[in-house]
């Protein structure tokens, strides 16, 4: 059973090694991921932020208007997850240690 | 923390350090715009500069810096920078989180570059806040307090 295991950890190393050598390359410009109209006909997303993110923003810097103004849903959503994480520590840690420390 | 002498070494030089951190905070989040960086990576630069003071000078002296209560209302009023600025865009008309409605009185791209560096320092205060709130919740039970 040993052997099947590290059998099947080679296989899957040698298919991941195989599959990143067809990997387009950094920048790109006709990778797929890159192009203006996507392999299935849709209009490609990151083609647009590139070719917006300064006349739309006034910003240079590309991944801070993703990540602000187009998909500020998205960063929203990370806030309150934090001040979730906080509030949950404030509730779990703070208030048990007290009624505890009365208790002794 | 069992020893309750200070290292003088350890005080000072985390003294001198802690500014430092901060500035350089400051500048990532307000330099977002034009390098790498933002709110979350500046916020917890924030955060580490308090914690270094808390770990340094201990708990007693690190209040008159920054004080154990605020944590979580400085996180809180972080978030509510975010909501409030796409709220301000929704009342004026637009979508919710469409800065270029915000009411500065500039044209639409400048207004959406005011309103990114907005979201960016409420990203900040919130990070920082909660970061310094965990670490102060954490210490809380310590034995010696």
């Amino acid at each position: 059973m040993k052997y099947v295991n590290y059998l099947i950890l080679v296989v899957f190393a040698g298919l991941m090694i195989a599959a990143s050598d067809n990997l387009p390359n950094r920048g790109d410009a006709n990778a797929p991921a890159n192009r203006e109209i996507s392999p299935a006909g849709s209009k490609g997303a990151a083609y647009y932020y590139i070719q917006n993110s300064k006349t739309d923003s006034n910003t240079d810097n590309m991944v801070t208007v993703i990540l602000a103004d187009w998909r500020g849903y998205d960063t929203l959503g990370e806030e309150t997850v934090i001040l979730t994480a906080g509030l949950i520590c404030y509730l779990l840690l703070r208030k048990r240690r007290k009624t505890d420390d009365t208790k002794r | 923390m069992t020893r309750k002498d200070n290292n003088p070494i350890v005080s000072l030089l985390s003294r001198i350090v802690s500014p430092f951190i901060m500035l350089f905070a400051l500048y990532v989040i307000f330099h977002g715009h034009y390098s790498p960086g933002g709110g979350f990576q500046g916020g917890t630069m924030l955060a580490a500069a308090v914690l270094l003071i808390r770990l340094a000078a201990g708990r007693e002296i690190s209040q008159l810096q920054f004080k154990k209560s605020w944590g979580t209302p400085v996180g809180s009023v972080g978030v509510f920078i975010y909501f409030f600025t796409g709220f301000l865009a929704l009342l004026m008309g637009g979508n919710y989180l469409d800065y270029s409605f915000l009411p500065l009185g500039l044209e639409a791209p400048v207004t959406r570059g005011w309103g990114i560096l907005s979201i960016e320092i409420g990203v900040g205060l919130a990070v920082m806040g909660i970061l310094v709130a965990i670490y102060d919740d954490l210490l809380e039970g310590e034995p010696n307090d």
